[in-house]
């Protein structure tokens, strides 16, 4: 258990090892994870949402919103680096395409049904009411649509924060997962304090994506 | 140079063909594989098997005795729940390093087991309950109505009406389980990690990359895959459904 005490202090020496050469400091990395993991979130929501919205607008493509999901989920992360650092070498790049590749399925999944489920009624008045489809999409659907759209991104988001350690492994450093790769150096003590420092930061990722959900559910629902 | 099967090789023989696939490192050669698939990637393919049908099968025994437990004595559910969700959201390779700080596990294949059952918990426990919740109380009552015991009704009425949410639970379980089995190198268990890392140490050697990740990627699918024709075959009244 005096791992655990020794992970806070760690955390406190903003991860310094007494003893050992000056170490990156221990926020430097924590923001590493957070730029990593953002840059993934905001790709994979980017392709995701319009994908899923999409095929949940026009009420098709529950097999690609669903089982290519379930399907693409089952990609193991590490062999996807591995495979992709064949094609484009260590760095950013292919973290990224792993990381992205983990957190489109739930996103996607998510904006289908939440959009798929609006009540036909609804969408039926504003077409009713002259709207066009664009127009039903964006002022009635996807406002109703929000909470379960944040709720895959917030899935996903979990998932991508803490995925970005597993980069580490392959060379690409400058996250928190050089910590927790390196034992050696850090010893236990730090290995925990660093993964305590990532599970932080998924729940703050988590209740940042919730207050934008807050945020953006009333105004939207204002719109209708 | 240390090739990917740990052994020291000199390399002299220019004009030779046998290893102008690890000099030139294209993006994939065949010959490559077909020569180590015996040495290398076979045995690695095989240990992932295995450390995943234990991982899987343990943690489907504890889920199971667990959810049942939670069925029956509701203030069950919320204790499992919390320790299995702090489990589950350890970081993978953290919690391998702690594991291997416990003295009786150290860095052995039990270490890594543990690791990978305490995956599973969570999800299996959550589906297995969710399923036998979700059984209609007009079919408990109809089947207490003729005269079933409790022990018949769980495993005639109950546990049937909850497979497809309980193989649900299984299919996300064995995904992840291969996916986290990939890191076991770290603790020097084998796994298909094995070549994975010993490419990217090996200069990025992509022959071995491509074929190591693309089994593990083809072992989840095929896994994935294997679950549904099950589920089609012993519930073919329930489509396949998502959680």
């Amino acid at each position: 258990m005096s791992a655990f005490g020794g992970a806070f202090t760690f955390i406190g020496r903003d991860g310094q090892v007494p003893g050992a050469p000056p170490l990156p400091s221990l926020v430097h990395l924590t923001l590493g994870t957070l730029e990593v993991s953002a840059i993934g979130i905001a790709i994979a929501g980017a392709l995701a949402i319009p994908l899923g919205v999409w095929l949940g607008h026009i009420h098709r493509g529950s097999f690609i919103a669903i089982n290519i999901g379930n399907l693409w989920r089952a990609l193991p992360s590490l062999a996807v680096i591995a495979i992709a650092i064949a094609f484009l070498g260590i760095g950013l790049a292919n973290v990224e395409l792993a990381l992205v590749v983990l957190a489109v399925p739930p996103i996607v999944t998510n904006a289908y049904v939440a959009i798929d489920r609006v009540e036909r009624e609804l969408v039926d008045a504003a077409r009713g009411m002259g709207m066009s489809e664009w127009q039903i999409v964006r002022r009635v659907e996807i406002p109703l649509a929000v909470p379960l759209i944040f709720a895959g991104l917030r899935t996903a988001a979990v998932l991508v924060v803490a995925t970005t350690t597993i980069s580490a492994l392959t060379g690409y450093s400058g996250t928190l997962g050089d910590i927790i790769n390196n034992e050696t150096s850090y010893h236990l003590s730090g290995v925990l304090g660093a993964a305590i420092c990532v599970a932080g930061l998924a729940l703050a990722v988590e209740a940042a994506l919730a207050g934008a959900q807050r945020v953006l559910t009333p105004r939207a629902m204002r719109l209708r | 140079m240390i090739l990917a099967t740990g052994k020291a090789v000199v390399i002299p023989n220019f004009g030779g063909s046998a290893y102008s696939c690890e000099r030139h490192n294209p993006l994939f050669c065949v010959d490559w594989v077909s020569r180590n698939w015996d040495t290398v990637l076979w045995p690695a393919l095989r240990q992932h098997i295995v450390l995943t049908v234990i991982a899987v099968a343990i943690g489907f025994a504890i889920s199971t005795a667990l959810a049942l437990a939670a069925y029956r004595v509701g203030w069950v559910e919320r204790p499992v729940v919390v320790v299995t969700l702090v489990l589950y959201t350890i970081p993978s390779i953290a919690l391998f390093e702690l594991l291997v700080g416990i003295p009786w596990l150290g860095l052995s294949t039990a270490t890594a087991e543990v690791a990978l059952v305490s995956y599973t918990l969570l999800i299996l426990f959550r589906n297995i309950l969710t399923g036998l919740r979700e059984v209609p109380e007009e079919v408990r009552d109809a089947a207490r109505g003729m005269g079933m015991s409790a022990r018949q009704m769980l495993w005639r009425v109950e546990l049937p009406l909850a497979l497809p949410a309980i193989i649900a639970g299984l299919r996300i379980a064995t995904v992840t389980v291969i996916s986290l089995a990939t890191i076991a190198p770290l603790i020097s268990v084998e796994s298909l990690g094995t070549p994975i890392f010993a490419a990217i140490s090996n200069n990025l050697f992509k022959t071995e990359l491509i074929a190591a990740g693309g089994m593990a990627v083809l072992l989840a699918v095929a896994a994935d895959g294997a679950f549904v024709l099950v589920q089609r075959r012993l519930a073919p009244w329930a489509r396949v459904r998502v959680r």
